[in-house]
């Protein structure tokens, strides 16, 4: 029994890992939690949704301009929005992404309706491996062979190249960054944009797993919140751990305690985390200087 | 730019404006016989609306007094309607009693959860209470107690001897609280409290080293949020006879932000005027469509571009935009333009004043 959760536990928490990681490198650029993460990631999901079935492209096509899309998305929210206001404060860059993210739920209800559909994918949910005693579905191991290097390649990307370096020097310092010749602006912009291509690889591994409608990714956004909390809000690795550790922790809740009550044990990881270790399992705590 | 105030001695002046009195005793005469006049079905939207605005007056306790963030409200309703409804069934509780209790229950609720959440600065709360939401109306769902997926039938409430059966007697149980209730956060506000409040608002540091106690006044002013909305929550349940789940979801959470935001944040005014602006809105989602020229014209560009079964969720992307565009315009709401208006009002008078006194250099 129990490999078999932790099977399961690795392939959920594979979407909660990449929401994590989405969410702990814009918090760790701007400070802004964004709560519109997961609403433009399902948005994207459903240009992918829409290529298929519209205009009946291929999948390599359509997942490609959903990414296309959300990377636009991620930038244009980040220069048209955040960018603008007048009052940068905490508590409004907060409420601008909540304002997003409700306006994004109802122009997919719009355009789309509230219906449940089935979203097409080049595999099932329902095809079964074994690997011993453990049986999986090729749904699960394409997800968490798909994020796995997906965020490999992001780790790399912002250890060796330039640009990933530079986005790192801003998450760090934006001035200093600035000085040093980082085109500091443009760094977060991208990070936005790359933020948002992770959340919608998250959206697309969900939606053919449970079914396509405006609310997929209210629970996934939940999910990464309580990962990157659990990991520590400003450390990828460390969000990213969280994520798996989450899946595991909710897989053996829904196996010895109830399955029904699952979804409430990320609510209870962030109370815990929040109690005993703040600054999450990874995560160091720093004072903020006045 | 003409900042809007932030200054506390400003926030004062604004309560203690000559006059009130007599606008008080207008409101109320208007209050009173607001159902005398409409047609039945309307006294039922503005007891809706009167259970947005006691929201409105809590969320503007936490958001717009305190700075913080709650995306979870909507729970602290579902908690306040059922704690009502359940002493009301299982315990034969009377219902004024029981709605009372329905604020403590929220407030202790919101006690606990601030508690670990607020001793923090950063995002911690926002996150909370987004899981707090979401736990709730999964709990309620799953369980037998309060009845499932099904929700529950609320039953039949009187005060002493009166029965509360129609739609004005409720209206008038109602607008009586929200307007006790309104007096009590205005009262509230310029007390230590509400200036423990505001003080952390505009800077905790600041706040801490003048001996505010931040953690304290923090989860404090998240647990008369919470005690708010769960009277309001009571007060949901009696008027609309029946809750279940599906009512308190996360939309309505963000709804109720949205709410304060429009309004005006830290301004009670403000905030009624968007909760019943918002409450309005929720509650006749498809008003767009009935528009004289923009209904048929949106209904059309819906048919061509978007689809005519989604029209409802419009009210979505109006809510969510004017999220957006009064923090990119007015971080203050209506409240922060009609305090500009004024301003500009003042300043146009003094120049004139400056013009004709005589040697004032204007010739």
């Amino acid at each position: 029994m129990l490999p078999q959760v932790f099977a399961s536990g690795l392939s959920a928490g594979s979407i909660y890992a990449l929401m994590a990681l989405a969410l702990v490198i814009t918090y760790k650029t701007t400070e802004v939690p964004n709560f519109a993460q997961g609403d433009m990631a399902m948005v994207s999901a459903f240009i992918a949704y829409m290529f298929l079935t519209d205009f009946e492209t291929g999948f390599i096509f359509a997942f490609g301009a959903a990414l296309v899309f959300a990377f636009l998305l991620g930038v244009g929210f980040e220069g048209l929005l955040l960018r603008r206001m007048r009052k940068p404060t905490h508590l409004n860059l907060i409420i601008m992404t909540l304002g997003f993210t409700l306006a994004l739920f109802g122009f997919a209800g719009w355009k789309w309706g509230a219906d449940q559909r089935q979203f097409p994918f080049p595999v099932s949910a329902n095809e079964v491996i074994r690997f011993g005693s453990v049986s999986i579905s090729t749904l699960s191991v394409a997800t968490i062979l798909i994020a796995g290097i997906l965020m490999l390649l992001v780790f790399a990307f912002f250890r060796f190249t330039k640009l990933g370096v530079a986005m790192q020097a801003t998450q760090q310092d934006p001035i200093a960054a600035r000085i040093n010749g980082v085109p500091a602006r443009a760094v977060v912009g991208l990070t936005f944009g790359i933020s948002s291509v992770i959340g919608t690889v998250a959206a697309l591994l969900t939606a053919p797993l449970i079914t396509l409608d405006p609310t997929l990714m209210w629970d996934a956004l939940l999910k990464g919140f309580a990962a990157a909390v659990l990991g520590g809000l400003n450390t990828p690795v460390g969000a990213v751990l969280g994520g798996y550790l989450l899946g595991v922790i909710e897989n053996l809740f829904g196996a010895y305690v109830s399955v029904e009550f699952k979804s409430v044990v990320a609510f209870l990881i962030i109370v815990i985390v929040l109690w005993f270790r703040p600054s999450g399992l990874f995560g160091r705590h720093h004072e903020r200087k006045v | 730019m003409i900042e809007p105030i932030r200054d506390h001695y400003e926030d004062i002046q604004l309560f203690t404006a000559r006059g009130s009195w007599i606008k008080l005793v207008l409101l109320l005469v208007v209050l009173v016989s607001l159902p005398l006049l409409l047609p039945g079905y309307r006294v039922f939207t503005l007891n809706y609306m009167a259970v947005f605005v006691i929201v409105g007056l809590g969320m503007n306790v936490l958001v717009g007094y305190t700075g913080q963030v709650s995306l979870g409200h909507a729970g602290f309703l579902a908690i306040g309607a059922y704690t009502m409804v359940l002493l009301m069934t299982r315990l034969a509780v009377p219902f004024p009693f029981a709605l009372v209790m329905a604020g403590f229950v929220s407030a202790l609720f919101g006690f606990l959860l601030g508690l670990p959440a607020l001793r923090l600065a950063g995002p911690y709360l926002a996150i909370a209470t987004l899981g707090f939401g979401l736990a709730v109306t999964q709990i309620i769902g799953h369980s037998a107690l309060f009845g499932g997926h099904m929700g529950l039938v609320v039953p039949d409430a009187t005060v002493g001897p009166f029965p509360l059966s129609g739609d004005v007697s409720k209206y008038y149980v109602i607008v009586g609280i929200t307007f006790v209730l309104a007096l009590g956060v205005r009262n509230l506000s310029v007390t230590r409290v509400g200036r423990a409040f505001r003080a952390i608002r505009d800077s905790e540091i600041a706040a801490a080293t003048m001996g505010v106690d931040v953690a304290y006044y923090k989860t404090l002013s998240f647990a008369v949020s919470a005690a708010l909305t769960g009277v309001a929550g009571g007060l949901l349940a009696l008027m609309t006879g029946f809750i279940s789940p599906g009512v308190f979801t996360f939309t309505l959470s963000l709804m109720f932000l949205a709410m304060v935001v429009f309004g005006g944040l830290g301004s009670i005014t403000g905030a009624v005027l968007g909760s019943i602006v918002m409450g309005y809105l929720n509650l006749e989602m498809d008003a767009f469509q009935e528009l004289p020229v923009l209904g048929p014209a949106l209904e059309s560009f819906s048919e061509r571009f978007m689809s005519t079964v989604g029209l409802p969720n419009f009210g979505w992307v109006v809510t969510g935009m004017l999220i957006v565009f009064t923090i990119l315009i007015e971080p203050q709401g209506l409240y922060g333009l009609w305090i500009r208006a004024l301003d500009t009002m003042k300043r146009s008078k003094n120049a004139d004043a400056e013009l004709s006194r005589p040697g004032s250099g204007a010739d």
